[in-house]
């Protein structure tokens, strides 16, 4: 491998919180093989790197929710050959996409003291709206082993290892107890995107849905378990409006209730 | 009678210290014991060094997408039906890793996994849970697809069963012929007897290994009352099953109804979540998982169960081919109790009610069957 160029990597930040790129940072036993099989040529949260040239692979975190961003992305685009989006912000609008379903020029002078310098779009959306997108690693935030993953998988030239199945089947693997089940708690994980290892589960604790739907998701039947296990419409509703309320099973579920 | 009375004869009966004499002698072994333990609300298999550490005084009740555990009046051991894990998880672990390769300069060396040395012994395998067993080895142990490691854990594996005492609101091993007594496949099997402040087992060997443990322990021949009050555990177990399935034609009712309309509706309710494939004791999909380190130096594959709930796992050229939900279900349903037969010579299921209890939503293989057949008489 030595021989051979190092791909060139850039990091960009779009709306965000940073805690995705953060992940990277966060690498610590792996950072150094990181840094070792890619170039990270650009990348401001750690680095002093200018933009230049071309990028091989392009990791993007966050959203989009300026006219800005709306043009800066297209540049992003422009500059990489392989643009991967990582977390909820970017695959699917994020928290801040909850202003979608609000009129954003009427919160704005209550939230900020002087609204004329805030330039907003009316909504948050994912970088899939606006350009290509070649593969998108969920999570809010973005698993290190996941992250890491992509990238050897990247360096190898093979399809990474991040299965769209439930929850419930890494819960199974690890042989956690049922929380929904045995315990009665709500627990979105049956429709949710694995990734995380079934972190909260793990700790009895019913999942949040951080990495957004899985592939085929059956909200409806979910939610009328949920309601089975005594959540209101607007309990059901608040579920699934967080980081991937934008998410299209998600945003649709949200909006059956209320 | 003759058979009756040479059964009786073989019979013991062991107290609370020959109990625990029992998982020294198998510790003593070598064996790694797991068996029944308390934890998070449920009644998982896990370690256990003690008869302290089995759930004495609980039980489960079950029903669709619904576990709890309450207190018993008394202080039974196995007074409870199945839990959340099944001994699949032990002979066929969730991950498995399969080989191993290095690049040393230009050549690749490849290792593939050592076999497993580890000795299981498991303390309280019910009759659904032996067939579901012997249904894996069907698959595991013979043929093409005889899998090294399921094989080397199976041969060195000591089994302790154990009557049942208390059916679950979701087993249906009856309609199966699976249960509730043991019949084979054991080393030692045991039935408890709770009555009237006295605690005992009868025990009985299936097993030159398991007479030769059994030998050892502090004991008594079993009274022929006990014997018989043994006789009507399971008796009454088996008057008091949760749920029914009429078996005996099962797999011709779903071969014939591949386009009933009742295949639509499970659609709507099931979430493809895949929680009725992994807590399936029988069920042994999987996929291989292929990784490599940024230095591009090693790689490994692995095994980990799947599902035939996801997309990935009938992946093709160009997608899934059952891409929908009704598609995923039917494939299940039919698998399991149908064209299981055909592939194996068994049945897929064993009534154990897993799928049900612990299916988030509650969809019940038994009700889904029994509205595909009444669907034929309307």
């Amino acid at each position: 491998m030595a021989d051979k160029k190092k791909p060139r990597l850039a990091v960009w930040k779009f709306a965000s919180c940073d805690g995705c790129q953060l992940s990277l940072l966060d690498c610590e036993d792996e950072l150094l093989a990181v840094a070792g099989a890619i170039d990270i040529a650009y990348f401001p949260e750690a680095t002093r790197g200018e933009i230049s040239g071309r990028y091989d692979v392009s990791l993007v975190e966050g959203s989009v929710t300026n006219a800005h961003d709306a043009e800066r992305i297209k540049e992003v685009r422009k500059r990489s050959n392989v643009l991967i989006t990582i977390g909820a912000c970017a695959t699917a609008g994020g928290i801040q996409a909850l202003k979608n379903f609000a009129d954003v020029k009427e919160y704005i002078p209550v939230v900020y003291a002087h609204p004329e310098y805030i330039h907003t779009l009316a909504t948050s959306t994912p970088i899939s709206d606006h350009v290509k997108v070649d593969f998108e690693l969920r999570g809010c935030p973005i698993s290190k082993k996941q992250l890491v993953e992509l990238v050897s998988a990247f360096v190898a030239g093979r399809k990474p290892v991040t299965p769209p199945h439930s929850v419930c089947i890494d819960c199974k693997l690890r042989g956690n107890v049922c929380v929904m089940v045995a315990h009665g708690a709500p627990c979105i994980g049956p429709v949710t995107h694995t990734g995380c290892d079934a972190l909260c589960p793990s700790f009895n604790r019913g999942c949040f849905g951080c990495f957004g739907p899985k592939e085929t998701p059956n909200t409806k039947a979910l939610s009328g378990q949920l309601a089975e296990l005594g959540m209101d419409s607007k309990a059901i509703k608040r579920i699934y409006s967080t980081f991937n309320v934008n998410a299209e099973a998600f945003r649709e579920e949200s909006k059956r209730h209320g | 009678m003759n058979a009756d009375r040479a059964r009786t004869s073989q019979m013991i009966t062991l107290e609370m210290d020959g109990l625990q004499a029992l998982l020294d002698a198998l510790a003593k072994r070598g064996y790694r014991v797991v068996g029944p333990k308390l934890r998070d609300q449920a009644i998982v298999y896990d370690d256990i060094a003690s008869v302290r550490d089995l759930p004495a005084g609980w039980t489960d009740e079950q029903e669709g997408g619904r576990y709890r555990v309450t207190r018993r009046s008394d202080d039974a051991l196995f007074g409870y039906a199945v839990g959340p894990h099944s001994w699949k998880r032990f002979l066929y672990p969730p991950i498995q890793q399969l080989w191993r390769a290095r690049h040393k300069g230009s050549a690749v060396s490849v290792t593939p996994e050592p076999m497993p040395s580890e000795r299981f012994a498991f303390f309280g395998v019910r009759a659904c849970e032996l067939h579901a067993i012997e249904i894996q080895d069907r698959v595991f142990m013979n043929g093409e697809m005889a899998d090294p490691h399921y094989k080397a854990r199976r041969a060195n594996a000591f089994i302790v069963a154990v009557n049942c005492g208390t059916a679950g609101g979701t087993c249906f091993c009856v309609s199966m012929n699976t249960g509730p007594g043991v019949k084979q496949g054991f080393d030692i099997a045991l039935t408890e007897l709770v009555e009237g402040g006295a605690h005992r087992f009868v025990v009985e060997a299936g097993s030159d290994k398991g007479r030769e443990v059994l030998a050892a322990l502090p004991q008594r021949a079993a009274k022929p009352e006990e014997t018989k009050a043994a006789d009507a555990v399971v008796a009454k177990t088996a008057s008091s099953m949760g749920r029914t399935m009429k078996a005996d034609d099962v797999r011709e009712v779903l071969m014939r109804n591949l386009d009933n309309p009742r295949w639509d509706d499970v659609a709507e309710r099931c979430m493809t979540c895949g929680n009725c494939t992994m807590v399936c004791p029988t069920c042994f999909c999987m996929t291989v998982e292929d990784a490599s380190d940024l230095e591009g130096l090693e790689t490994s594959r692995s095994r980990r169960w799947d599902s035939c709930f996801t997309m990935d796992h009938s992946y093709v050229h160009g997608g899934s081919v059952r891409a929908s939900s009704k598609a995923r279900y039917r494939q299940w349903l039919t698998h399991k109790l149908a064209t299981w037969v055909d592939q194996f010579g068994t049945s897929g299921c064993v009534g154990c009610g897993r799928c049900i209890t612990w299916c988030p939503v509650g969809i019940d293989i038994t009700e889904e069957v029994s509205a595909i057949r009444n669907s034929e008489s309307r």
